[in-house]
């Protein structure tokens, strides 16, 4: 018997073997941002409700890092990360908003239900800044440092066990 | 009485829960649905809206997609097609934001060489087999 006529059905299980490992593999969905290591791109949004600042690039190359959090008031885990980022406002981060297709009477009510975390909320109507700097959902927050530069993104609502982390990366981005 | 009591109930449960299940309630984007006024650059952009991939959605192209942010990419891919850029610049602005993940069309790279290499391997190696048996034969 030829053992070369066993190569084909070898070559076979193999590949069947492989196929069978990765869809038994867990699916990442997650679109990371390019974005991370570059310079924020021009953008200058108007304020999401009345009382609020708007939100310019040029807002973040003052020194000082801050976290840039990417929100809407219809988007429920919003809801679920909101404590957590009074706890990061509490613990001396900076927050700055971009409302996503928001409404500036939504924006006010959800503000007044759940808190208001942030020093400026930008209004993006059209989602211009979040596909400028590479965010494909609703939450996400970077972290931007005093140059003005994206160090690190965070994808989904933040829970409590990313408040240390987010805050860590804040540290590191003020060296 | 009571019935009028029980629709004003029955309003006001909607009325409270309403938002907060709701999506976005923006109209959408002003060139997500409209098509530009030049055939020729609308032609463009839909050809390239086809072959980028909605973030938002499970394998749909943003000319598939009703999500909202599917709309936000087409009318950034039609401003941007209207104001001169060429698609595969408009492309190559999506991928730099969001990588090979937002593009149907492949480009050889580090990670999608074997795709390409692969087939070229395989007709060499069946050819090569063809030749040695046909010169087995003769």
């Amino acid at each position: 018997m030829n053992w070369r006529l066993w190569v084909p059905l070898f070559a076979f299980a193999l590949f069947i073997g492989l196929a069978a490992y990765q869809l038994t593999q867990p699916r990442d969905d997650f679109v990371e941002s390019r974005m991370v290591g570059q310079e924020l791109p021009y953008f200058d949004l108007p304020p999401a409700m009345e009382g609020a600042e708007g939100v310019a690039n040029v807002d973040f190359a003052d020194g000082q890092p801050r976290l840039l959090n990417i929100w809407a008031s219809w988007c429920l885990p919003c809801i679920a990360e909101a404590p957590h980022l009074e706890a990061l406002k509490e613990q001396g981060a900076e927050i700055v908003g971009v409302a996503i297709r928001d409404r500036p009477e939504d924006v006010a009510r959800f503000l007044a239900q759940h808190g208001n975390p942030y020093v400026r909320i930008g209004r993006d109507d059209l989602s211009e800044v979040q596909l400028a700097i590479g965010s494909s959902g609703v939450p996400e927050t970077f972290v931007i440092d005093g140059k003005g530069v994206i160090r690190y993104q965070h994808i989904g609502d933040i829970r409590e066990s990313d408040v240390p982390v987010l805050l860590q990366r804040l540290a590191e981005a003020r060296q | 009485m009571r019935r009028m009591i029980l629709l004003l109930n029955t309003v006001l449960l909607f009325g409270m829960f309403g938002p907060a299940a709701a999506q976005d309630s923006l109209p959408p984007a002003p060139y997500a649905y409209r098509q530009l006024d030049d055939p020729q650059q609308e032609a463009a952009a839909q050809d390239l809206m086809e072959t980028l991939r909605c973030l938002k959605c499970q394998s749909q192209s943003i000319a598939d997609s009703d999500a909202p942010m599917a709309g936000d990419m087409r009318h950034q891919v039609r401003i941007r097609i209207a104001a001169g850029e060429s698609p595969e610049e408009v492309r190559g602005w999506l991928m730099q934001r969001y990588g090979d993940y937002v593009s149907y069309k492949p480009a050889v790279s580090a990670t999608t060489w074997p795709l390409f290499a692969i087939p070229v391997l395989l007709i060499l190696l069946a050819g090569g087999i063809l030749i040695r048996r046909m010169r087995g034969r003769a």
